[in-house]
């Protein structure tokens, strides 16, 4: 222990120095702070070095956004998605945490292509450094898994029916397979245990083996040494400072390149002029997830639509092409890349192992580009030449032998048309997926809205809130069980002629509205396809009514069928706002008159009976709507003149209703425009 | 220190160094086995559970569903349990009913996938059922169009209409991805 040059030394510094000596003496961090920084770069510092030093810097980065993340995040099925909507949307700069964590997955996973490219080419591999290759090709299967089982985390639909593919796609491994998908998502059905284990190998298990092997890949390369590129141009240098300025520099603009993407759609709406909304900020955050609604617009992260195509191309082979297109090529290929090392020292092994990565890369590229061509097709091919093969299609119905007989034999005429055809059915799935993810996109916004309520999310989470939402489910509602005969469409839009007319009943936009009443009390429109022209009332009393009476100027003014109108609107509490109460009052007078509509109608207690014409006390509010949808066969509505309406909330007895008393007080709310606006 | 450890040198080879490392071993081992295997104990709970038993639900009225041959979309509605939370009646699924012209008896569809899993849904021409993630087809009662990539039909479901007029469809899922119609 006697060093005396060391206690001249102290002598000379400050304490700061003198800590320094003190920590190197009992630690001796001098010595491994040397062996990490000053090792020789032959042939000088360069750019092409700095990919593997930007990978460690974006794991680095998932950790620490990661563990942020992890602080406010809740993996369970009913707090999934709203603690990350909480993050997303409520937590000051809880966009930009999320929006960094989820851009630089992505560009982790792109700067692993870069990585394993270089590497190949420069044929790094080769001996001594095969196990550390070795290392990283389980380094690249650990950070896609966890970029697998990121993607569920927020539970929203996207990433529930992308786990849905991708577990399925698990069980179908011979043998262990079903066991594997049972452990994954911790039982039979999607749940709470599928979010707490997916979370435990996203932030756990995947992230700790990742850690352990990334030690022994960076101890392994600084034991072989850099593999450095020849020919050697300048001299060489020292890794700190020369080669880490550039590694520095690469990290700066890769953090960048993912920060001008989570700001660029803001940044566009700026330039553009449009409000920023909370929506252009950061990463997507889907509707939350609904096992029971259908979700067309499912696609893997873009990473992975290669895969997602790739099971496309087995078509019709059965379960052997899926099980060759989702377990046995992808095995092949990661098994080749194995053997790159060994396969390296054969005499043409080196260019072989090249062009083979060169070609997954390249087939996994066209393969992206096909599912992209697949899904937005309908958006860059000319529609104008197909006009005529469309007209075609309508006409026959799409049957070849139909077909045949209207071009009247025509071989080439009839090739051409098939042809046509064809592309017009890429045409339509094309906009059958481009159709469900707009609806995606308005869904997710709807249930950011309805979550960002004062009164917050409930107890049972927010699945149960949007199912609850009369704007969303009203019209999916409406489609399935009234769609077949009612239509709901604003009659000035285009195309609205020719959806009305494919109707048998009323058409119910804007129910309850002066507009609509204005077009039943209208003579030219009482009888046709709107009101009651395709229904067993065209030649009713009603229609009579507005046709004779009402069309006659010295009996009905025209100030005073418009003071019904608004006392019609008035009575479902849709009026509009600034209307006087005396024009109400006259027209609720006129409307309860027994010589003019009370005649036939019930108003309060103007004496009529019910039974000769629906009930109009409370017309069009949400009670006379839930009434009529419940059973318009009861004395208030029509009784035994209802044309085809089913009674959808009544049933036999110990049978349950075609809709429950929830659903349609969903259609009434709907039918009103009754919903929460923020 | 230095001065201790000198005289403890790499030490005589023989039986009872041999039992102190395989005893070194043993008990490390042992020792590390204990909370590896608790944790292996607990993860593999799920293999032990099975689904909820296969019950006839009720999804709509024989009355509710057109005897036109097009089949139409019902949500299953039933009470269900996820790990410690029990949810009240909910939809938990969907199936396609059909019933043909004239016909008293009802033919039942899953509208999942038997290829991946995800949600069937009707061509807009309602000509066809397509799924939207792999392109499969299958013709309105179900058959598999070619070139599809599923491996099997879509799964009928069994189904009978009960006395009172309910359309009751017997829920269950079947494995994704193989030939045969294994229920999961």
């Amino acid at each position: 222990m006697n060093r005396p040059d060391t206690r001249s030394s102290v002598a000379r510094k400050g304490p700061l120095g003198r800590l320094a000596d003190f920590l190197d003496d009992r630690t001796g961090y001098r010595a491994v702070m040397h062996e990490a920084l000053y090792e020789r770069v032959p042939g000088g510092a360069r750019w092409r070095y700095v990919w593997g030093s930007t990978l460690v810097f974006a794991f680095m980065t998932q950790v620490i956004t990661g563990l942020f993340l992890w602080a406010s995040y809740s993996a369970s099925a009913q707090t999934a998605w709203e603690s990350v909507y909480y993050i997303q949307h409520e937590m000051t700069g809880g966009w930009l945490l999320r929006g960094i964590h989820h851009f630089m997955a992505q560009a982790m996973v792109v700067l692993l292509a870069l990585h394993l490219l270089q590497v190949v080419i420069d044929g790094a591999y080769r001996a001594p450094r095969e196990v550390n290759f070795w290392l990283g090709l389980v380094l690249m299967m650990l950070v896609l898994g966890m970029a697998l089982t990121g993607y569920l985390l927020p539970w929203d639909q996207k990433g529930y029916w992308a786990t849905i593919v991708a577990t399925n796609l698990a069980g179908i491994v011979p043998v262990f397979g079903p066991s594997i998908q049972q452990l994954v998502i911790g039982g039979t059905e999607y749940g709470h245990h599928t979010l707490t284990r997916f979370f435990a190998l996203h932030a756990g298990f995947l992230p700790g083996a990742l850690i352990l092997m990334l030690v022994v890949h960076l101890a392994l390369f600084r034991k072989h040494g850099l593999h450095a590129k020849r020919p050697f141009t300048r001299p060489d240098a020292m890794f700190w400072p020369d080669q880490v300025l550039k590694d520095a520099v690469a990290m700066l603009a890769v953090m960048a390149v993912v920060l001008g993407v989570i700001l660029m759609p803001a940044l566009r709406a700026m330039l553009l002029g449009e409000p920023v909304h909370a929506g252009h900020l950061g990463a997507e955050l889907g509707a939350p997830a609904d096992p029971s609604l259908p979700y067309a617009a499912a696609r893997p992260e873009w990473y992975f639509l290669f895969l997602f195509q790739f099971l496309k191309v087995f078509e019709g082979w059965g379960a052997t092409g899926e099980f060759l297109g989702a377990i046995v090529v992808p095995g092949l290929i990661m098994g080749v890349m194995f053997l790159m090392p060994i396969i390296g020292n054969w005499r043409l092994g080196h260019r072989f192992n090249v062009a083979f990565t060169l070609g997954v890369v390249a087939g996994a590229g066209l393969l992206t580009a096909m599912a992209l061509n697949e899904d937005y097709y309908a958006l860059w091919v000319d529609k104008a030449p197909l006009a005529e093969a469309q007209k075609l299609y309508d006409e026959t119905g799409g049957d070849e032998t139909k077909l045949a007989a209207a071009l009247g034999g025509d071989a080439a005429r009839i090739g051409v048309v098939q042809r046509q055809w064809r592309k017009l059915e890429k045409i339509r799935h094309s906009q059958a997926f481009l159709d469900a993810a707009k609806q995606a996109r308005l869904d997710a916004a709807r249930a950011i809205e309805l979550a960002g309520r004062p009164e917050k999310i409930p107890p049972a989470g927010m699945l149960e809130l949007v199912r609850a939402d009369a704007k969303s489910q009203g019209p999916r509602l409406f489609a399935q069980h009234c769609a077949s005969c009612h239509a709901h469409v604003d009659p000035r839009s285009p195309g609205a002629e020719a959806i009305l007319a494919k109707a048998s009943a009323a058409n119910l936009f804007e129910f309850g509205r002066a507009s609509w009443m204005r077009g039943l009390l209208d003579p030219a429109q009482v009888a046709g396809p709107a009101y009651f022209g395709n229904t067993a009332h065209k030649e009713g009393d009603m229609v009579s009514f507005v046709q004779g009476d009402l069309a006659d100027a010295d009996q009905w003014k025209k100030d005073d069928i418009e003071a019904v109108i608004v006392a019609m609107a008035s009575e479902a509490g849709l009026a509009d706002p600034g209307v006087q109460p005396a024009i109400l009052e006259r027209g609720r007078a006129l409307v309860a008159d027994g010589e003019r509509c009370g005649g036939c109608h019930k108003l309060g207690d103007n004496g009529t009976d019910l039974g000769s014409a629906p009930d109009l006390t409370g017309w069009g509010t949400r009670d006379w709507l839930v009434g009529i949808i419940t059973d318009p066969t009861h004395a208030r509505f029509y009784g035994d003149t209802n044309d085809r309406m089913p009674s959808f909330g009544k049933a036999a007895e110990g049978a349950a209703p075609m809709l429950s008393p929830q659903q349609i007080g969903l259609l009434a709310d709907w039918l009103r425009g009754d919903w929460y606006r923020p | 220190m230095s001065g201790r450890t000198a005289d403890v040198g790499p030490g005589p080879a023989g039986r009872r160094n041999f039992l102190a490392e395989l005893l070194a071993i043993a008990c490390g081992g042992l020792a590390t086995l204990a909370p590896i295997g608790a944790g292996l104990w607990a993860f593999l709970d799920p293999l032990r559970r099975k689904g909820a038993a296969a019950s006839f639900l009720p999804v709509t009225e024989l009355s509710a569903l057109p005897d036109d041959g097009v089949p139409r979309q019902f949500a299953v509605i039933t009470e269900r349990a996820d790990a410690w939370t029990g949810f009240a009646a909910e939809p938990v699924g969907a199936v396609y009913l059909r019933r043909e012209k004239g016909s008293g008896t009802v033919e039942a569809l899953s509208a999942t996938c038997p290829h991946a899993g995800c949600f069937v849904e009707m061509e807009s021409g309602g000509r066809c059922f397509r799924c939207p993630c792999h392109n499969s087809t299958f013709t309105l009662d179900g058959g598999i169009v070619a070139p599809s990539p599923s491996p099997r039909p879509m799964d009928a479901l069994e189904c009978r209409v009960a006395k009172n007029g309910e359309v009751e469809v017997k829920w269950q899922k079947f494995r994704a991805g193989v030939a045969e119609k294994v229920v999961q």
